[in-house]
């Protein structure tokens, strides 16, 4: 279990006051010049060290990314950084409470990530129904700008660096970060071709990087304690401490900070009171937010919470979104219900997951109630296979994964509900 | 310039091109319905996936990937079939297979490729989509139920006409193609949409059940409507043509038209000239061509013979006609009908020498008294191109709507005399400055201040002359290089007090100062022209003679005949041959390739399609002063002309896009 002198987020729960003053006296803003005074290619190279993964989903390590940016300008464009405040994957809440409680952490974070990235500005995108997590953050940018932090000579380093605030208006799409790009921009939120990636022309065709808030909020703590100090949790390759946020049947649903890979069944025990009617009764669980496949429960319950760990039981850690069902859950209306998500947030600009996400959801809901045949299984299972990996972006991916999931591990019980379905009209009709 | 391996044959490819372009280069094809050479890359229809190593293990679209050196790409693997099928298969989920009552039949994309790369069965049980009509204005019908959202449509209003009228509401499933407010497509070129829709979602509205592909006749011809020379396909089935299609040539329309040119043709069918007519008692009374030879045979014109030819006429028929008049001993003939009267003895000073291709690579543009959306909307979208790869574009004249940014320098011509820094700077650095005289400068006298520009500007470079004049005529360059001109303009003619004055197609013209001449109308609608006239003889239009014409750059082109002309009416240069035996008077040739013969003779360049060559700029010394409003020419886009005046769709246009504004505004 993590050490509370090893937490990053000290006021994840709003214990104390979430402004500058508090902010600085939990260690925030402290003699950032000196952070930033190593120079940029010194925080990318630390960042690089401490193995920091991309916390928005995809795990792509975070350094690497930063050094896909230009070194220079070679025609005057400036670079930018865009942070991926639009939190709305079913399930996610983390960056939620980083805003709420320590919006300071991400603020200085994006000035010592921007600066290492050499951008000229950093951009928030946060999730439009983040009203008041909006104001919070606002205020917060007011302060750093009113303390000389951010602005002109940004905390009193040399680099001028300013933040702004953008509210989304509720797009699960713009979440994407080219849609995010493009809706920063003025435009419809509709995910970009790649290449070219965003690092070569991004935000108004600017070099730019969109990174999680958790991946920027922990930057400031990495470079004060040093990257080895955060590759020392973990297991190789899934290196230092997360944000779980736990949902669904357990006793105390909760967002905690813990260290990366620590086993399901400690995760829920130590910090979530444990399944609610025991462990017995847990049926499965998605573990990194609805766009991952669910893992039945007798895989689940070992298994370390990590990237790859998760990997191996055929999901994946997501944002650590821990959706917890226990047996009282209809799991095929669970997912029939993601699948109407998808529906609804596919952007309709290309074709698969366009016409793809509405069909599933619809063959879906028959399956629900057993409307349906044995054989159409195994062509849901195809249209999936026919979506995922066939789109612009990620979303038909993640459309196409938690029906995958289902098929791959509920299956007798989708053909239990055919069968009795059969059986009911059978007599029905007689 | 990589190399890359197509299905196992290895080839080079140019630098920058995609992998569709590769496979394309290598003989493969490739299916595709969002992407569009002239449109910008959208990649969302994936129809066109391929396998490509090193890369991702999944397929990836072959529209938006560069061809990079020592690539790898599969056409015919089993995912790459798979892909294909499967994107195929989600395409015609919610596609309603109405092909039967679909006017695409036959010439869809949708078909065709379902054809070739479908599965040919369905496994969706669901309901289909049912998505509501749109309401898109007079020219383009709406089926959106058929819509695949390639996005064509929409790109092509925005990047090509430049006008955001076309976009997308909703998202997911639900997204619908719309134009804003289900308002009208106002713009010139907005049927284009029409050809670009890969499927029947947007179809042409007066078109509608018209015809199925396979039952027209296709002829190759020359669009008269404006002095663009697009180049067009006439549909026809029997003696009417059905609509007109766009052909692709990248030096002239590349592959647009301009609404007029494409729906003008249903004029061709009403007000039709189908007899003779003479003029008894003040009333024009039904005649014969032999009533009507006699009496032109008694005026006794003699020498007095003059010939004012119309803004649709082919060389063929102003060369005849103008050795008719030679024949006959005079030189009166003209075909600015309008009364211009600017020098024609430099051919150069009066075309538009930098081509329509070259035009896009100019750096800064200065038009002066033309509003090109109405008079050479094609080419208005070529400055587009310009201004988009940084060109600065200035206007003298009134203001109009220019889908770029530009600089209005007020409508009086004397501002030649005395330009705004901001434009001699830009000239000044410029490397390919470019003049674009329109007929609004010409007929306000701007000739001889924009031709001394020529110096001041530095126009002409070496391998670039940046001179231009449009016109507005599709008859006007090739009237020129006849020589169909008089120094005076039409107030020459007036003032010869011709006995006889052939009319060709001359619709435009004040007839005022002819009342005593006997006015004899050669054309093929009953406009203007016609009432004015004392004997009208019926004629052929453009769709129904050959004929050669020459565009506002010098291009020469030529165009065949489609139908046949309607009742009596006869191919032009055959009722001028037959006047010359009733004049009396030996023109020279017996049929239309001996009229060839002898036209080509006089004027070499009018045998070879392409662009004539006209010498260089005449030398001007200082520039000269002109004063005065500039006015366009063009009031009513869809209405300049007789065929287009016939035209019921044309008017519809006109009532509902140009002068729907005050009827809504005075039902209010």
């Amino acid at each position: 279990m993590l050490a509370d002198k090893d937490r990053i987020f000290t006021n994840l729960y709003g214990f104390q006051d979430w402004g500058l003053k508090a902010a600085q006296a939990r260690g925030d803003w402290d003699d950032t010049k000196s952070l930033i005074a190593r120079g940029h290619d010194a925080i990318i190279e630390e960042i690089k060290t401490s193995g920091l993964r991309g916390r928005g989903g995809a795990g792509f390590p975070t350094g690497l990314k930063w050094s896909f940016m230009p070194k220079e300008s070679k025609d005057g464009r400036p670079s930018f950084l865009v942070i991926n405040a639009d939190e709305s994957e079913p399930g996610s809440c983390k960056d939620r409470e980083i805003i709420r409680h320590d919006p300071h952490k991400l603020i200085e974070g994006a000035l010592v990530a921007g600066y290492a990235m050499r951008a000229r500005a950093a951009y928030i995108y946060i999730r439009g129904e983040y009203i008041r997590e909006a104001e919070v953050l606002q205020k917060a940018i007011d302060e750093a700008y009113d303390a000389g932090l951010i602005g002109k000579n940004a905390a009193k380093s040399g680099y001028d660096f300013d933040v702004f605030l953008h509210r989304g208006a509720g797009a699960y799409i713009c979440g994407e970060e080219t849609a995010m790009i493009e809706s920063l921009e003025g435009k419809k939120g509709q995910p970009r071709l790649k290449p070219p990636f965003p690092a070569g022309a991004g935000l108004y065709g600017c070099p730019t990087t969109v990174n999680n808030v958790e991946s920027i909020a922990v930057v400031p703590t990495i470079l004060r304690r040093g990257g080895e100090w955060f590759a020392g949790f973990g297991r190789e390759g899934n290196a230092g401490t997360k944000l779980f946020q736990i949902s669904g049947h357990v006793e105390k649903p909760c967002v905690v900070e813990e260290e990366m890979s620590i086993p399901f069944k400690d995760l829920i025990e130590k910090h979530c009171g444990g399944i609610t009617g025991g462990w017995d009764n847990l049926l499965a669980v998605i573990p990194g937010g609805s766009s991952v496949p669910l893992v039945p429960a007798e895989q689940i319950m070992d298994c370390p919470m990590d990237f790859d760990g998760l990997k191996e039981v055929g999901s994946g850690l997501g944002t650590a979104a821990v959706i917890v069902m226990d047996k009282s859950t209809d799991i095929v209306r669970a997912i029939s219900r993601i699948s109407y998500f998808y529906k609804h947030e596919s952007c309709g600009q290309c074709t698969p997951c366009r016409e793809g996400t509405g069909w599933m959801w619809r063959v879906m809901e028959r399956l629900r109630v057993g409307q349906s045949s044995r054989e159409e299984i195994d062509m849901l299972y195809e249209v999936t296979k026919q979506v995922e990996g066939h789109t612009i972006c990620a979303l038909g991916d993640a459309a196409a994964w938690p029906i995958q999931g289902l098929l791959k591990h509920f299956r007798p019980e989708l053909e239990r509900r055919i069968d009795e379905h059969a059986e009911f009209t059978k007599e029905a009709a007689e | 310039m990589p190399n890359v391996t197509v299905d196992g044959t290895e080839i080079e490819v140019p630098e920058g091109a995609t992998v569709l372009q590769a496979c394309e280069l290598a003989g493969k094809e490739i299916p595709r319905f969002c992407y569009h050479e002239r449109l910008s890359i959208a990649g969302n229809c994936r129809m066109c996936l391929v396998e490509v190593k090193p890369g991702p293990p999944k397929p990836q679209a072959s529209c938006a990937l560069p061809a990079t050196e020592g690539q790898e790409i599969r056409t015919d693997s089993e995912m790459v079939k798979k892909a294909r099928e499967g994107v195929m298969e989600f395409l015609l989920i919610n596609h309603p297979l109405d092909c039967p009552i679909c006017d695409q039949g036959g010439e869809c994309d949708l078909q065709d490729q379902a054809m070739a790369y479908g599965r040919g069965y369905t496994r969706y049980d669901e309901n289909k989509r049912a998505v509501t009509e749109k309401y898109m204005g007079p020219l383009i019908k709406t089926i959106m139920t058929r819509c695949i959202h390639c996005t064509r449509c929409v790109r092509f209003s925005e990047e090509v006409a430049g006008v955001d009228e076309i976009g997308a509401l909703y998202r997911g499933e639900n997204m619908q193609i719309t134009t804003y407010l289900e308002q009208a497509a106002e713009h010139e070129l907005s049927a284009n949409v029409i050809d670009l829709c890969p499927v029947g979602a947007l179809t042409s509205r007066p078109y509608a059940y018209e015809a199925r592909p396979w039952e027209l006749k296709k002829t190759l011809s020359i669009d008269v409507s404006d002095a663009m020379g697009s180049n067009i396909t006439l549909c026809s089935r029997g003696r009417e043509v059905l609509r007109v299609l766009p052909r692709i040539n990248d030096e002239v329309n590349e592959e647009w038209i301009t609404d007029k040119a494409r729906y003008q043709v249903d004029g061709l069918q009403r007000r039709r000239l189908d007899k003779v007519f003479l003029r008894k008692r003040g009333k024009l009374v039904e005649g014969s061509w032999d009533e009507a030879f006699k009496a032109i045979a008694k005026a006794k014109p003699g020498k007095s013979i003059a010939a004012i030819a119309g803004d649709m006429v082919d060389c063929e028929t102003m060369f005849a006609a103008k050795a008719l008049v030679k024949a006959s001993g005079s030189d009166l003939v003209e075909s600015r009908q309008t009364g211009m009267d600017y020098p024609t003895g430099n051919l150069a000073a009066v075309n538009f020498n930098t081509s329509f291709a070259e035009i896009e690579n100019a750096d800064a543009v200065l038009i002066v008294g033309s509003n090109l959306r109405t008079e050479a909307a094609l080419l208005n979208v070529r400055i587009r191109k310009a201004v988009k790869r940084g060109a600065k574009v200035f206007v003298v004249g009134p203001e109009w709507e220019t889908t770029y940014p530009a600089e209005f320098l007020g409508d009086d011509v004397s501002v030649l005399g005395k330009l705004p820094k901001a434009v001699t700077d830009a000239f000044k650095d410029a490397e390919r400055p470019a003049l674009i005289l329109g007929a609004g400068g010409l007929a306000a006298g701007a000739y001889d201040s924009a031709l001394g520009l020529v110096e001041t500007l530095g126009l002409v470079k070496d391998g670039w002359n940046g001179f231009n004049v449009v016109h507005t005529a599709a008859a006007r360059m090739g009237a020129l290089m006849l020589g169909f001109a008089q120094d005076g303009g039409i107030a020459d003619i007036a003032k010869a007090k011709p006995k006889l004055v052939l009319a060709l197609g001359a619709d435009e013209v004040d007839w005022e100062p002819f009342a005593d001449s006997l006015k004899v109308y050669i054309g093929h609608h009953g406009d203007k022209g016609a009432h004015a006239a004392d004997i009208i003889l019926p004629a052929a239009s453009y769709a129904e003679k050959p004929g050669s014409y020459v565009n506002t750059e010098g291009r020469v082109q030529f165009a065949d005949k489609a139908v046949f002309a309607p009742g009596d009416a006869r191919e032009d240069w055959t009722i001028l041959r037959a006047l010359a035996d009733a004049l009396k008077v030996k023109v020279g040739f017996d049929n239309f390739a001996q009229l060839r013969a002898a036209m080509t003779e006089e004027v070499p360049a009018l045998a070879v399609e392409g662009l004539a060559d006209y010498g260089s700029l005449p030398k001007t010394g200082k520039a000269a002063k002109a004063e005065g409003k500039i006015a366009y020419p063009i009031a009513d886009f869809y209405l300049t002309n007789p065929i287009a005046r016939a035209s019921t769709t044309m008017q519809r246009c006109s009532a509902e896009l140009i002068h729907g504004e005050d009827v809504r505004e005075a039902a209010e």
